[in-house]
Order: C-alpha cells, then structure tokens, then sequence
C-alpha cells in the first residue's frame, strides 16, 4: 500500500484516473437526474416532494462516509506519520462540510412540505448539525497553525475524538423518538423502497461519490503543489 | 406548454424541490470550481518557482521541493 501513497507516484497515476472518474460522475448524474427528476412515480403519501430524497439521502451518506474517511485519514496519518494521509484528510474536508450542507438545507426543505416545519431540535438533526460544526471546526484548526505539519496533527486529533458523532448520528434514529424516519436502504433485509426509486437513488449515490473522488483528488493534487511551493519557498529564504 | 409547467410546479411542492436542487447544484459547482482554480493558481506558482530555480543553478542535484525520492 506505502507504494501507492507516494506523491509523485499519487500524481501520475490520478492524473490518468481523473477524466475517467469526471466522465463517469457526470454520466450518473445525467442518468439520476433523469430518473430522479423526470420519470420516477411520486410518492402514495408525500406526493411529489419525495424528489428531495435523491439529493438528501446521497449528500446525507457522504456526510457520513466522508467524515469516516477523514478519520481513517488522519488515524493513518497519526500512527504512520505519511504526509499524503494528512492531505487526504484536510482535502476530504471542505467536501464533507459541502455534503453537510446540502443534508441540512435539503432536510429543511423537505421537513417544512412533509413534517410541518423546517427543523426541529431532535437527535438526528442535532447531530448532523454538529457534524457540519465538526467540519468547520477541524478546517479551522488544520488553517490556524503556521506549520502546516503541526496544523494536520491537531486537525488529525480532532478527527479521531469526533468520530464519535458518527454511531450516533447513524443511530439516533433508533435510540431517540425523532421525527426523521428510520433507515429504508441500509437495513436488513430488503430496503423498503421500489426499484422505480431505488434506481435513481443509487444513481445519484454513485453520483455524490464520483464526485467526491474527483474533487478529492483535484484537492490532494493541490495540497502536494502548496507543500512543495513551501519547500521551495524556505529554500529561496536560505539563500 | 402545460406539460412545462406542471414539471415546474410539481403539484405546489416545486417551490421546495427546486430550490433542494439549486443548493445542491450551487454547492457541488461552486466546491468543483474553487478546487479547480486554486490548483491552477498553485500549479502555476510551483512552475514559476522551479523554473527561477533552474535558471540560478541549472545543475542543482537532489531535491528541494519536499519529498526526497521515496515521498517520505
């Protein structure tokens, strides 16, 4: 694996991965935007605002799964000390706070047609909202210190305690009454969703993720640059 | 025409679908294109700045610019 993590060897061979990843994130959003937008059936109870599951259910997930990434990112970075884990991890971020976003202002928009209001304070809500914070928080921080090293460290701790929130944002559904329905997909059994929807839901899902690897890698790639201007920058200072 | 319009409309839920999607575009653009220009502007820089360095000591051996041949 350390093979891979190589920066230069990173920039060659993302540099081939790149259109490829672009085209076929752009060519599932087309297709789920098709799906999603034109010809999946409305809902029996929630009419035509079940629209809004395709982009706050996917954005939701990454939410998840890209704070889990940062973790691992940052678990990597602490215990094997490799830079291009920490620039994994502070790409990873702005993206995750993104997806965040998106989960809370589609949720809104959703609750307000579906449950009467735009947002509630309970578990689930509450605790992607402090999921976004998490984000800001951990941006904030890698940014705050001088020596961009000592700045991934700190954001790399911050990670790992948050990663807390994760089971609890997963599972506050089920631990807590709230008002946001439990899991229809990711439950045992089958997921309690026809294929009319699932398909453009799983669609816009590998959407949300292609994008996630090209904007990361875009990220990475500048993350590189930014240490080597560094570098180059001290070396000029010298002398 | 209204076939359009009842796509736009959705029922009455179209004033709370649309915008979901326009925050979701807005986002996922905005994010792409602000990655894109800071490693163009990055990119750019780095080039300057190896290429002042080569024209100073055009046979500077080993390598200065923060990861020594096995990226560590």
């Amino acid at each position: 694996m350390h093979r891979f993590a190589n920066p230069n060897r990173f920039l060659r061979l993302t540099a081939r991965i790149l259109p490829w990843c672009a085209l076929a994130t752009a060519a599932a959003f087309i297709a789920g935007l098709y799906l999603a937008l034109g010809v999946s059936p409305p809902d029996y109870q929630q009419g035509e605002s079940v629209r809004i599951m395709y982009v706050h259910v996917p954005a939701a997930w990454m939410a998840l799964s890209v704070y889990s990434f940062m973790a691992a990112a940052s678990a990597v970075a602490l215990i094997w000390k490799h830079p291009l884990a920490d620039f994994a991890a502070k790409a990873a971020a702005p993206i995750g706070a993104g997806f965040t976003l998106i989960a809370l202002v589609t949720g809104a928009l959703w609750g307000q047609p579906s449950w009467g209001t735009w947002w509630v304070w309970d578990a689930r809500l509450t605790s992607v909202l402090v999921l976004f914070f998490l984000y800001l928080g951990y941006i904030a921080l890698v940014n705050a210190f001088d020596d961009p090293i000592r700045g991934a460290k700190a954001g790399a701790v911050l990670a790992l305690v948050g990663f807390v929130n994760i089971p609890i944002i997963k599972f506050s559904v089920d631990w807590w009454n709230t008002l946001h329905q439990p899991a229809s997909i990711t439950r045992i059994g089958a997921p309690a969703i026809h294929s009319s929807m699932l398909t453009p839901l799983v669609l816009m899902a590998l959407a949300f993720a292609g994008y996630f690897v090209c904007v990361l890698i875009l990220r990475v790639r500048n993350e590189i640059a930014g240490r080597k201007i560094r570098a180059l920058r001290l070396v000029q200072a010298q002398g | 025409m209204d076939g359009i319009r009842a796509f736009f409309e959705m029922d009455g839920y179209g004033v709370y679908v649309w915008p979901a999607f326009a925050v979701t575009a807005i986002v996922l653009i905005g994010l792409a294109l602000a990655s894109l220009r800071t490693l163009r502007d990055n990119e750019e820089t780095l080039e300057s700045l190896q290429g002042q360095r080569r024209r100073r000591a055009p046979v500077a051996g080993g390598q200065a610019d923060g990861t020594d041949g096995d990226g560590r």
